[in-house]
């Protein structure tokens, strides 16, 4: 069954660094762009999915055997409905203002591709801790680069980091950026810029094997 | 010279690039030099410090990528002093500045370079501009009232648009508080002369932009005289409009291009959240030219049906 | 008069004012991912239309007369999901077998009209916004007409740079979304229409 264990901290770094979700796959482009207006949202958002995420795919590994491949889709969505309608129940009752910031985008985890996709390539076919590891990975990858959007939106849009102010009185918040072409414009920005870094360190690899071959 | 009109890949060239933008430019010379008139120094660095930061950001980018320098085709300078004459004369100098940014880097370097953006690249940042600081673009609080040197202190106000009472022959003139290069309609009209002698541009897009525009607001009930002469329609159609990069390619688009500019205007303006539409309704126009542009190619179709043909015939 | 009025007002906002791309975000995937070419966005909008159209329809009558009578209002969004899979399922076999073409074209992306989160999206929208049933079916057929207007938009810009020299780390979702982005500030001049 498992044919090559890798280590579980590999599977956990993996998602935040070689496949991170939304800067590597691009996966998850909609809350990525709808939840980054301020990073408290952003990391309300990227919680409420790792949760989704490590549940369901435990709950997936824990099935893979049981259920029919034929249906798998449609189990895997109920098993992430669940999920959803947990974290939305206790968002609600718990961080209410917060739930009411992110509005819709919490059911709409539903059908955010990450979470079935990690279930349909990694989950359904691998262990329970390496699936787990594999949900915490991408989630925390997910959290990491829609908190970083986040940052620099709320930078530029309001002045802000998580509320506090950091440029002072004297600062005109740049307004478009908290309005849909700033979560458009800044994503791509850095997702450009994380472009320019990959192929510059690849770049880079193909030249140090090139002298280890010379 | 007919040939300038039909085609934008001929504005690749550096020569003749060069030689339209000098066209352009001193087209725009008189309503540079009345916006000046009307709102003094502080116009004359807005537009300064906007073509300024327009050619610098175009050098700075084309050394960084390493490509020729093409600061001397002028079309940086054009899309500097077009964005210097769409700001208020109260902006203060980092407006120009991001203005620029968005204009040169971000609308038509990221996408290539002259004759592939497929935005204006000023329209663009003067939508930016004002959907960022929406208190120093527009309202009570941006326009000057026209001091014309006379010593007096700069008041702003609002613009005829949004209730400031202004006779028609003010309009004309451009004594009314408004962006520096929109205000004065003599000006933008002996530009528009020049434009169309020069051959420059051809009628059709500014004169069916206005018409359409003009026969709407009739229809909602306005007064389509003075709605042609408030805000910044008739510099929108003139200058802005008829980019050749963002405006369809052969007569038949241009006229529905134009149409399209014309009715968003009028709507905008009628029914919108913006006093004033036409800066949006031309950037829409301007993301519609692809589509116009692959539908209108009845010869090219053409061909590429007879080559098919050959091809098959061959086979 | 007054309710033709504002009904027209409506759909106008929906395709324009509110669009589900640009000011919603939702159906960003399908939007970004196909819309290199004219005819396929196209193809993708109109099956989107079609989903969302019937989607609102069955979700708002299904949550008016089974959830709420049974009080079984949390369960929307795994039922809605499911009515949603199934709607999708029925439009695959429907373009399967009128257009062998398009169906190719889709690829991919027809199943994934199921995960596309202006589907569930628009239905979530409905229940929350207190929609009655015609404006349930209304909001779904304009907001998906203006999915279709921006990805057939998006598909004929992104047609036309297709041959200019766009730097390396833009190629793909990074400009996609630069163009969406500057789409959007453009769209931003319709705000305020229809309220």
């Amino acid at each position: 069954m498992p044919k090559k264990e890798k280590s579980l901290s590999s599977v956990f770094m993996n998602g935040i660094i070689a496949e991170n979700p939304t800067l590597r796959l691009v996966l998850g482009t909609c809350p990525t762009l709808a939840t980054t207006t301020s990073a408290i949202n952003a990391v309300g958002m990227g919680a409420a999915a790792t949760f989704v995420l490590v549940g369901s795919n435990v709950v997936i590994s824990l099935l893979r055997n049981i259920i029919p491949d034929k249906v798998r889709i449609p189990a895997f969505i109920a098993v992430i409905c669940t999920f959803v309608t947990m974290v939305q129940m206790f968002m609600q009752a718990f961080v209410p203002s917060l739930y009411e910031s992110l509005g819709m985008f919490i059911p709409l985890i539903v059908v955010n591709c990450i979470i079935l996709a990690r279930a349909e390539a990694f989950a359904s076919k691998n262990g329970v801790a390496a699936s787990a590891a594999d949900g915490l990975g991408m989630g925390c990858g997910f959290t990491l680069a829609i908190t970083v959007i986040a940052i620099i939106r709320e930078i530029l849009g309001n002045g802000t980091v998580f509320g506090l102010n950091v440029f002072g009185a004297g600062y005109e918040p740049m307004l478009l950026m908290i309005l849909a072409p700033g979560g458009f414009l800044v994503f791509g920005g850095v997702l450009a810029v994380t472009n320019l870094i990959t192929a510059r360190a690849e770049a880079k690899k193909k030249d140090e094997k090139g002298v280890i071959h010379a | 010279m007919k040939l300038y009109l039909s085609t934008a890949p001929h504005i690749r060239s550096g020569a003749n690039t060069q030689v339209l933008m000098r066209d352009v430019l001193i087209a725009l010379l008189p309503t540079t030099v009345a916006g000046i008139y009307y709102f003094g120094l502080s116009a004359a660095m807005v537009i300064a410090i906007s073509i300024f930061s327009c050619v610098l950001f175009e050098y700075l980018w084309q050394r960084i990528t390493k490509q020729p320098v093409r600061i001397s085709d002028l079309s940086a300078a054009v899309t500097g002093l077009i964005l210097g004459l769409n700001l208020p004369s109260t902006a203060p100098w980092w407006m120009p500045v991001i203005g620029a940014l968005f204009a040169i880097v971000i609308t038509k370097q990221l996408f290539g370079g002259i004759g592939d953006n497929f935005l204006n690249p000023a329209l663009l940042a003067r939508a930016v501009l004002l959907a960022s600081w929406p208190a120093r673009m527009t309202g009570a609080t941006a326009y000057a009232v026209p001091t014309c040197w006379s010593g007096a202190d700069a008041v702003t106000s609002a613009t005829p648009l949004a209730g400031y009472e202004a006779s028609t022959m003010d309009l004309f003139l451009g004594n009314i508080p408004g962006s520096i290069g929109e205000v004065c309609k003599v000006a933008i009209l002996i530009g528009l002369v020049y434009l169309l002698v020069r051959k420059v541009i051809s009628w059709r897009i500014p004169v069916t932009f206005l018409a359409v525009f003009a026969l709407l607001s009739a229809l909602v009930g306005q007064n389509a005289l003075n709605e042609l002469l408030m805000g910044g329609v008739l510099f929108g159609a003139v200058f802005m409009a008829t980019d050749y990069t963002t405006s369809p390619m052969n007569p038949r688009g241009q006229f529905i291009y134009a149409a399209l500019c014309g009715v968003l205007v009028c709507v905008i303006r009628n029914f919108g959240a913006y006093p004033e539409g036409v800066t949006y309704a031309i950037l829409i126009g301007n993301i519609v030219t692809p589509l116009i542009d692959k539908y209108d190619k009845p010869r090219l179709y053409g061909r590429l049906k007879k080559e098919k043909k050959e091809v098959t015939a061959n086979a | 008069m007054n309710e033709i009025g504002k009904i027209l007002l409506f759909m106008v906002s929906c395709v324009l004012t509110n669009n589900y791309i640009f000011s919603r975000f939702l159906g960003c995937c399908p939007f970004l991912g196909v819309s290199n070419k004219v005819e396929t966005a196209a193809g993708m909008g109109v099956a989107v239309t079609f989903v969302m159209a019937i989607a609102s329809l069955f979700t708002k009558l299904l949550y008016d007369l089974v959830l709420v009578p049974l009080s079984l209002e949390y369960l929307n969004t795994i039922s809605f999901i499911i009515v949603i899979a199934s709607l999708v399922q029925l439009v695959e076999m429907f373009i399967k077998k009128t257009s062998p073409s398009l169906y190719r074209a889709l690829g991919i992306y027809l199943p994934l009209i199921t995960t596309n989160c202006a589907v569930l999206g628009v239905t979530i929208l409905n229940i929350n916004s207190g929609y009655n049933l015609f404006y349930s079916i209304l909001n779904g057929t304009f907001g998906a007409l203006g999915f279709l207007l921006a990805i057939v938009l998006m598909a004929g810009v992104r047609e036309r740079l297709e041959t200019s020299k766009v730097p390396q780390c833009l190629k793909g979702f990074s400009g996609s979304l630069i163009i969406a982005g500057l789409m959007a500030v453009a769209f931003m001049g319709f705000s305020g229409l229809g309220k």
